[in-house]
């Protein structure tokens, strides 16, 4: 007696778990449908796949169940003796394998339209950086290229609860990768440093970037928003927090994004030309230190050694200022200290070593962009 | 009865050599994991100077060349386009990037491009360039004669080097492929190249 | 039959166990050295419980609570090591070691001494690698998958203790897997042919045969990242010329068969516990066998299903997507030959039936999800996210746990000659069974929602369905310490057990009393029909 009271709570608990996901906002649940043609056929398996499943588990659960109810010893039942039948048993290997070569035609269908190789609009490069992405535009001018770095906004105050978090917790960029709609774009994946992944759920693209190696996707988008995506491959300490944000917009917009980025990066010849003062170099300097360096080196320059060492009161930023550059210019070769020439302008490197000299108690020299631009010998 | 001892010890024995050849089978997966990369190119590796395989791609050479003796103009208005990339790993100093991004080829055709690298940092650095093609089917009919690749580039601070390309995009090329991207990713090799040398000066003298 | 253990240890033979605390160093009995697996699976399953709830108590809320990034990636890597190399394997090599001997009526495990060493480097291993966590830059960080180049260029400086570690766990498996193949083909009692084994001694011969195929590749990829951390080669460094996808076929070529390593072993519990409480025999008993052999058999040409994102060209992506279909054939067969034998019996539902109902339920889910992973377009969505964490834990929590739980009530009346407490094995069950479910279902939601695995902090969407997680985490996590109450409460006293202990229950281990004597079948038995399987 005691027994059925319990089996009956068996079969009561799925029950439960049904009802309460049914109540649940299930649109949110479940895999999103995304904005492009691919996304809709993944969507599309992923239902076939799901659907295949919940059949097949009611009829398999369903005998236990029946089974259960009825075949106890309880009842006063005497065991049947079968304990074998060549039939059933052929029936119950070949029928999966009718289900299964029913569930592999449209898997192969959509696994080819994913390897197109058609030509595409827009080529972008991704480079994986611990932890943030580079989007370079390719094109045939090196001139008329736009590439910039997008990392994650979210401040920390908010990470570490000391504000409220605010709508698009963890899934903020300073800058959105931009693309125009209904355009084929291809995805160019690489890393420089460990192996990344570069993942759009709304457009069923997931790609490894793994260092050395170049990988391709590609989407067409259907529909203007702004997607939000995440790395998905453990990547070192702050693999949780380098987000991905897409922006899709009509092709004008898109246009006039091209040409005001374009702008903007001609007018860096005219920022780092200038004479700067300390204040500017100091204020840029404490934006740029916590876009990119606050993670390791933390806000107040206490570091987390072993891995990233101090910077206020000790080591590199109040020793000689050439070895400071060249650590912070060129990286620190078995570490995890890149080389950022290739990812801050002269103006912003400068700006960030004047800041790392003068800030947490340090008193030291000021550097001006333009030295810098010398050093890496800008174009 | 102790036959039977025996018996268990030959069976332990057996078992224990399937272990030991399982061990070296897994360091055997690397080369053979190269071969067929270098064959197949999975991955969109291509190959090397010094693999096995570059004898086959010699040998594809030669006979792409002979074959364009044979019938010249064979397919002479197919263009492909190979995109080329150029990017450092994250601690490597220099600047570096293709002569041009795009060229539009002739399958069959020698090709030749450059890529520019300035060495910025204040000491000489080693670098190895590491190629990859997507997509990776492509890898396997990209031809290389002359590659930076090829070799170990040694720049001191402030040196510049256009660094030269030679290659044939073969005409078995799929057709469904237009367009090639083929990326170097430059490594800073400086420490084990220089520990290399310290160990064969120390041997030496 | 019994002078191949004679020669092994004379000294002991026809005399109980030693006294004191060097019987159990020292011990070459099969019935010591599997109590002594069996403890330290359960202290290791305990450990890793820990890290997976300072995990869960960090994922409770968004935002950073408790523990940093970093230390949070410690945990991941720590908790999956200890569990799979510290808590299912031991579990289930400790179960082969009290019951294989028994079960084919052989006095010992073939090789006693070897089978001492192996036992006792674990212990080593395991403190080597909990001693990371003390040490300067902290513990492994980089998963239990320890993919290349994170865990070679920028691994802390433990990484080399990690490697040691591995290299004696591998050791370890290895030889008590040699002792394991030899003792099932050389001291099985006359007239028992091999398809009249019990079907745990099949998956377990067939278990051993894939750990002595893939433990050595392990330790060939950890020397490999050994040799590229400390001796300057570059297999995984792109920059030499090594390439880091490699790291991740050969790891996956070890990892694959390692999955099946951990499952094969409870398929034959299951396979023991169902025919008894249902009072009928195994269904399709010979194509058991065949499917154990042929999921064995495919665990080694699907490997590169954990790596559809890494960018293989298509043909590779279809093969490898149609030889993983392929496993829901011979895992179907089973699940359908389960339900076969409790069709038409006579059932009752005491804790080890529960278990193993469970099992079948809760392992045919995570067989779902498996096959929708299959899927590589599919795949690109799910990979990396909390729906592979649900899918996986799915079928080695509800999976190899519950069936080493079950495999404990079941036999734990024979181990000590007292019925376990029923009342508690049942709330026990009750209490695991919906801390389970609470715990990973809803991370199948999540995870197809779009939460990568593997992240300390996650976006507000998910706020919801992890703090039910983490519930499920505790209530499940905090349940187990009734189960080890329970187990010792059953060593101290209890009612006494009959030397068959289950009215269904069938093979030469039931024939001997309870609690069973240090030395059994010293001379080997007659196996009549009635024992027989198969």
């Amino acid at each position: 007696m005691n027994t059925a009271k319990q089996c009956k709570w068996l079969f009561a608990l799925p029950l439960l778990v049904f009802v309460s996901v049914a109540s649940a906002d299930w649109s949110a649940l479940n895999m999103r449908e995304g904005v492009t043609e691919i996304s809709r056929q993944v969507y599309g398996l992923h239902m076939i796949m799901l659907g295949v499943c919940v059949v097949i588990g009611i009829f398999v659960f369903g005998t236990m169940i029946v089974s259960m109810l009825m075949h106890r010893k309880s009842l006063g039942v005497v065991p049947a003796t079968f304990h074998d039948s060549t039939a059933i048993e052929i029936g119950w290997t070949l029928a999966p394998i009718v289900i299964l070569v029913i569930l592999a035609v449209p898997a192969t269908t959509t696994l080819n339209a994913m390897y197109d190789a058609s030509d595409s609009d827009i080529d972008i490069e991704v480079r994986g950086l611990q932890w943030k992405w580079q989007y370079t535009y390719l094109n045939d001018d090196p001139a008329k290229e736009i590439s910039f770095i997008s990392s994650l906004l979210t401040p920390e105050e908010e990470i570490y609860n000391r504000a409220p978090k605010r709508e698009h917790y963890l899934l903020d960029v300073d800058n959105e990768l931009v693309i125009p709609i209904n355009k084929r774009v291809r995805f160019l994946i690489t890393s420089a440093d460990v192996i990344h992944a570069w993942w759009v759920p709304d457009f069923a693209v997931k790609k490894d970037a793994i260092p050395g190696f170049i990988h391709e996707a590609w989407t067409v988008v259907e529909q203007t928003g702004i997607y939000r995506g995440n790395c998905a491959e453990l990547c070192g300490k702050d693999h949780g927090f380098m987000p991905i944000v897409v922006r899709a917009v009509e092709e004008a917009e898109y246009n006039d994004w091209v040409v005001e980025k374009q702008a903007e990066a001609a007018s860096v010849f005219e920022i780092v030309g200038k004479q700067w003062s300390e204040e500017e170099l100091m204020a840029e300097g404490e934006k740029v230190y916590s876009q990119t360096c606050a993670v390791c080196h933390q806000p107040n320059g206490q570091g987390l050694p072993p891995a990233f060492p101090a910077l206020a009161g000790q080591g590199l930023s109040i020793g000689p200022l050439d070895a400071h550059v060249d650590v912070v210019l060129n990286g620190k070769p078995g570490s995890a200290m890149q080389a950022f020439s290739s990812q801050l302008n002269a103006a912003q490197l400068a700006a960030v070593i004047t800041y790392e000299r003068n800030s947490w108690g340090n008193k030291g020299e000021s550097i001006q962009p333009k030295k810098i631009h010398e050093m890496i010998g800008g174009q | 009865m102790s036959e039977q001892k025996n018996k268990a010890n030959r069976t332990a024995i057996k078992l224990l050599s399937v272990a030991c050849g399982m061990f070296v089978f897994g360091f055997a997966l690397v080369p053979l994991y190269d071969v067929i990369c270098d064959v197949t190119g999975l991955n969109g590796k291509t190959s090397g100077k010094t693999s096995g395989a570059a004898y086959l791609q010699g040998q594809a050479i030669q006979e792409q060349l002979v074959r364009d003796q044979e019938e010249p103009g064979f397919d002479d208005d197919r263009q492909v386009t190979i995109q080329f990339l150029a990017s450092n790993n994250a601690s490597m100093p220099w600047e570096f990037r293709p002569a041009s991004r795009t060229l539009k080829v002739q399958p069959g055709k020698l090709n030749m491009t450059t890529f520019y690298a300035r060495n910025i940092a204040s000491m000489t650095i080693t670098a190895q360039a590491v190629p990859s093609v997507t997509p990776s089917r492509a890898a396997r009919y990209l031809h290389k004669t002359e590659c930076f690749c090829f070799e170990q580039q040694r720049l001191a601070s402030g040196e510049s080097l256009d660094m030269p390309l030679r290659f044939i995009i073969d005409r078995d090329l799929p057709e469904d492929i237009t367009t090639i991207t083929l990326s170097y990713t430059l490594y800073d090799i400086t420490q084990p190249v220089n520990d290399e040398l310290a160990a064969y000066q120390g041997y030496k003298f | 039959m019994s002078a191949v253990i004679e020669v092994h240890h004379h000294d002991d033979h026809h005399h109980g166990p030693a006294k004191g605390l060097m019987r159990w160093v020292f011990t070459t009995n099969h019935k010591d050295i599997g109590t002594l697996y069996l403890w330290l699976s359960l202290s290791m399953f305990l450990l890793g419980g820990c890290f997976a709830l300072v995990i869960r108590a960090e994922l409770f809320q968004p935002g950073l609570q408790i523990i940093e990034p970093e230390f949070f990636n410690q945990m991941i890597t720590l908790h999956g090591l200890v569990m799979v190399f510290g808590a299912v394997m031991p579990a289930f090599v400790g179960l082969a070691n009290w019951l294989v001997p028994m079960m084919i009526g052989a006095p010992d495990m073939a090789l006693p001494r070897m089978n001492n060493y192996s036992f006792w480097i674990l212990p080593f291993a395991f403190a080597m690698l909990a001693s990371t966590l003390l040490m300067d830059g902290g513990a492994p960080n980089f998963g239990w998958t320890f993919y290349a180049p994170l865990s070679t260029d920028q691994g802390p400086p433990s990484t080399t203790f990690f490697i040691f570690a591995v290299h004696l766990m591998g050791i370890s498996s290895i030889m008590g897997s040699i002792n394991i193949i030899v003792t099932i083909l050389n001291l099985r009692a006359p007239g028992m042919t091999l398809m009249q084994m019990p079907l745990f001694v099949w998956t377990w011969l067939i278990t051993a045969f894939l750990l002595i195929a893939v433990m050595p590749v392990l330790a060939g990829v950890v020397t490999m990242m050994l040799m590229d951390i400390h001796f300057g080669t570059a297999f995984f460094n792109a920059g030499g010329g090594g390439d880091p996808v490699l790291f991740q076929h050969v790891f996956w070529f070890f990892g694959h068969p390692e999955v099946y390593i951990m499952i094969l072993p409870a398929f034959g519990v299951v396979s023991a516990i169902i025919p008894t409480f249902a009072r009928k025999r195994l269904f399709g008993y010979p194509s058991m066998v065949y499917a154990t052999a042929s999921i064995a058999f495919l665990s080694f040409i699907v490997w590169a299903h954990h790596m559809f994102t890494v960018g293989i060209p298509i043909a590779g992506e279809l093969y490898f997507m149609y030889a993983t279909m392929l496993i829901a054939i011979p895992t179907g067969v089973k699940v359908f030959n389960w339900i076969a034998t409790m069709w038409q019996g006579a059932m009752t539902f005491e804790t080890p039936m529960l278990f193993a109902i469970a099992f079948v339920i809760l392992f045919t889910i995570g067989g779902f999800s498996g096959l929708m992973l299959a899927i590589v377009p599919a795949d690109f969505q799910y990979h990396d996210t909390y729906f592979v964490v649900a899918h996986f834990h799915y079928v080695l929590v509800p999976g190899s746990v519950f069936s080493i739980m079950a495999a404990v009530y079941y036999w734990l009346p024979k181990w000590t000659g007292n019925m376990y407490d029923e009342t508690l094995g049942k709330t026990h069950f009750w209490l695991s069974f919906i801390g389970i479910n609470v715990l990973f279902f809803p991370q199948h939601f999540v995870g197809l929602a779009g939460m990568p695995r593997r992240i300390p902090d996650y976006a507000l969407q998910f706020a919801d369905y992890n703090m039910m997680s983490s519930v499920g985490a505790f209530l499940f996590g905090f349940s187990q310490l009734l189960f080890v109450f329970i187990v010792i409460k059953c060593i101290k006293g209890g009612k006494k057990a009959t030397d068959r202990v289950w009215e269904g229950a069938h093979g030469l281990e039931w024939t001997i009393p309870s609690p069973a004597p240090y030395h059994t079948f010293s001379t080997p038995p007659r196996l009549d029909r009635q024992e027989a399987h198969g």
